[in-house]
């Protein structure tokens, strides 16, 4: 046989089989590697199930105080007082407005700085900025509230003339620049998976660099990018000291971003210290609680189904 | 030859980075043994023999004089380590009910529906009261306002009177401030001041619930139209207390120690320690020293009343 020959024969009969010890081990290390992995998945999904299931346990018991009408769209909030009465529309129409402007500053930031970082900036910058503003996101929620009461709510107060600086804006301001680091990194993440070709052809068709990114790239990193938005939302919702310390406390339903406000987050974490366990208040703070988780979960959801229907426009 | 010298880098570099790795060991094995060691070598020079640790919680008006009371003690006992959390006479109160603090510190009585609550977790309260305070109504400096009765106190934090003009200062809205439910201030305030008219009021939407009172402080400091209660060791000279008055014909009183221990200042209150029934031990030896004579010079030196 000739050697060429010779190699077909080899590669129709296949690779010598292993023997058999190694063959025994070889399965039973996959095995392993696949049961740890799958494990760790149980225990994600577990933990998430489990963490609503305690929300509810300790959050419904308050439906037989108060209806669940009146528990969402009340306005009076008093836990103290005998009779206490609870009334969530402050808190939820708050985080809201925070939540909404928050995402009005940092997304077009966002998207534009991504942008800037994946197209137009030469790699020296690139390199530099991008850790820069991932170190941003490391800063410490009370610490970002803290610049907000001392730095930024005087500034506030003043530019705009508002009788006070701890109000619903200096807070999105503040949440603005938290959920920005994550909106620019993924973000930037997204375009720079954008294939060459699209940039080549786009160029080569005549387009500014200008018009590629807006017309071109950007909706190509959708997907990718509207992630990038539904994170920074998520963690505008979720974020508790910074309101706490700087959303000003008020417990009116407000009726601008201008006035003093208090988020649902800041709402449980005020109080739940106080609150005897088992009891009203308690239990009213777990419901809130599970409006909050509700919010959170909605949010994602839309998130999936905007991602599924990016994919199914733009092919695999 | 190529591929033998790359190899043999590669071995260094193996080799370099285990011996790099154990030197990092070693160090961090060295340091946290060294740690441990000056942990352990704290001598009692005292002789007093207490030892052991506490877990005091509660009031925020009281967190620094409870943090001052551990510093001394612990500096004149080496063995014993104190640990003073604020958070509110609220938290304070539902920490010693849920027993995860030895001695509560709170700026209000605790109530009789927290006294049920107790007794049902097998919690007995018993009450120490350790000092006096007042509660001084802060402004801004630049605010030309001096003295306010009860009465405007109880509308202006009800939310009926918003603007500054309706006291006597400039035309400007009022930026009211409180603090949150933990807060027994919060909670003496409205009993005896917002409560003085009508005893079902509650305060107004606008008002704004500070999660810390020096959080208020340090806006009462920056925003001349706020307005703020706070207990007396907060006062300073960057923020300006109200003179008092209870009725509109009674005389003004500024919040001072001596017209708190003379009764004269028309808010004022005791403060309190709880424990879970009669203090044994080291709690003993503790609230014992915060009732002598070293205790109370410290409530004194923060302006604090001594309670005798």
């Amino acid at each position: 046989m000739s050697i060429l020959e010779g190699r077909v024969e080899e590669i129709r009969r296949g690779p010598a089989p292993a023997p058999k010890g190694l063959q025994r081990r070889a399965r039973w290390g996959e095995r392993l590697v696949e049961a740890f992995v799958r494990l760790n998945g149980v225990v994600a999904v577990a933990v998430l199930i489990g963490i609503f299931v305690l929300l509810v346990a300790e959050g419904v018991p308050i439906l037989r105080y108060v209806d669940l009408w009146h528990f969402f769209t009340g306005s009076k909030w008093y836990p103290v007082s005998s009779p206490p009465t609870f009334g969530m529309l402050p808190f939820f129409v708050a985080t809201l407005w925070v939540t909404l402007v928050a995402t009005a500053i940092a997304l077009p930031l966002g998207v534009a700085a991504a942008a800037y970082l994946a197209e137009v900036a030469p790699a020296v910058v690139r390199e530099m900025v991008k850790p820069l503003i991932e170190l941003l996101a490391g800063v410490p929620s009370v610490v970002v509230g803290f610049i907000g009461l001392l730095v930024l709510s005087p500034l506030v107060r003043e530019v705009l003339h508002l009788p006070t600086g701890l109000n619903g804006l200096t807070a999105a301001i503040m949440l603005a620049f938290m959920s920005l680091p994550v909106i620019v990194s993924v973000s930037e993440d997204a375009l720079t998976a954008v294939p060459r070709e699209y940039r080549e052809a786009s160029y080569a068709l005549g387009c500014t660099q200008w018009q590629t990114i807006v017309h071109v790239l950007i909706p190509a990193a959708l997907s990718g990018i509207t992630a990038a938005v539904m994170l920074g939302i998520g963690r505008a919702i979720g974020e508790t000291m910074t309101v706490l310390v700087v959303a000003g406390g008020a417990l009116a339903i407000p009726s601008s971003i201008t006035e003093p406000m208090r988020p649902m987050t800041a709402t449980i974490a005020a109080e739940i210290n106080n609150a005897v366990q088992g009891g009203l208040q308690y239990q009213a703070l777990f419901a809130i609680g599970v409006v909050l988780f509700l919010l959170t979960f909605l949010v994602n959801l839309i998130a999936d189904v905007v991602l599924e229907r990016q994919k199914r426009r733009f092919g695999p | 030859m190529n591929r033998k010298a790359s190899i043999r880098e590669g071995r260094r570099g193996a080799q370099g980075g285990k011996w790099s790795s154990i030197l990092v060991g070693s160090v961090a094995m060295v340091t946290l043994l060294l740690g441990l060691a000056a942990c352990a070598g704290a001598k009692d020079t005292s002789g007093t023999g207490l030892a052991g640790s506490l877990q005091v919680k509660g009031s925020d008006t009281m967190v620094n004089l409870g943090s001052a009371w551990a510093e001394e003690f612990m500096a004149q006992n080496a063995k014993v380590s104190i640990a003073v959390t604020g958070g509110g006479s609220g938290t304070g109160i539902a920490a010693l009910i849920n027993k995860s603090t030895d001695i509560c510190q709170a700026s209000r009585a605790i109530k009789p529906e927290e006294i049920d609550k107790a007794r049902s977790n097998g919690v007995d309260p018993k009450e120490f009261v350790v000092a006096l305070d007042g509660l001084a109504v802060v402004v801004n400096p630049a605010n030309p306002v001096s003295e306010l009765t009860f009465a405007q106190l109880a509308d202006i934090y009800t939310g009926k009177i918003s603007n500054w003009k309706d006291v006597g200062g400039k035309d400007e809205v009022m930026v009211v401030l409180s603090r949150d439910t933990n807060s027994g201030t919060h909670v003496f305030f409205k009993e005896h001041v917002l409560q003085s008219k009508d005893p079902r009021a509650e305060y107004g939407g606008k008002v704004q619930m500070m999660a810390a009172s020096q959080a208020g402080v340090i806006e009462v400091r920056q925003n001349p139209k706020a307005i703020f209660y706070v207990g007396l060791g907060y006062v300073g000279d960057e923020m300006k207390a109200l003179a008092i008055k209870r009725e509109a014909s009674s005389k003004a009183v500024k919040p001072s120690q001596e017209t708190v221990k003379s009764g004269e200042y028309a808010i004022a209150r005791p403060l309190y320690l709880y424990t879970n029934g009669e203090p044994t031990g080291l709690a003993k030896a503790y609230i014992d020293w915060i009732m002598g004579a070293d205790g109370q010079r410290i409530v004194r030196e923060l302006d604090f009343v001594p309670a005798q």
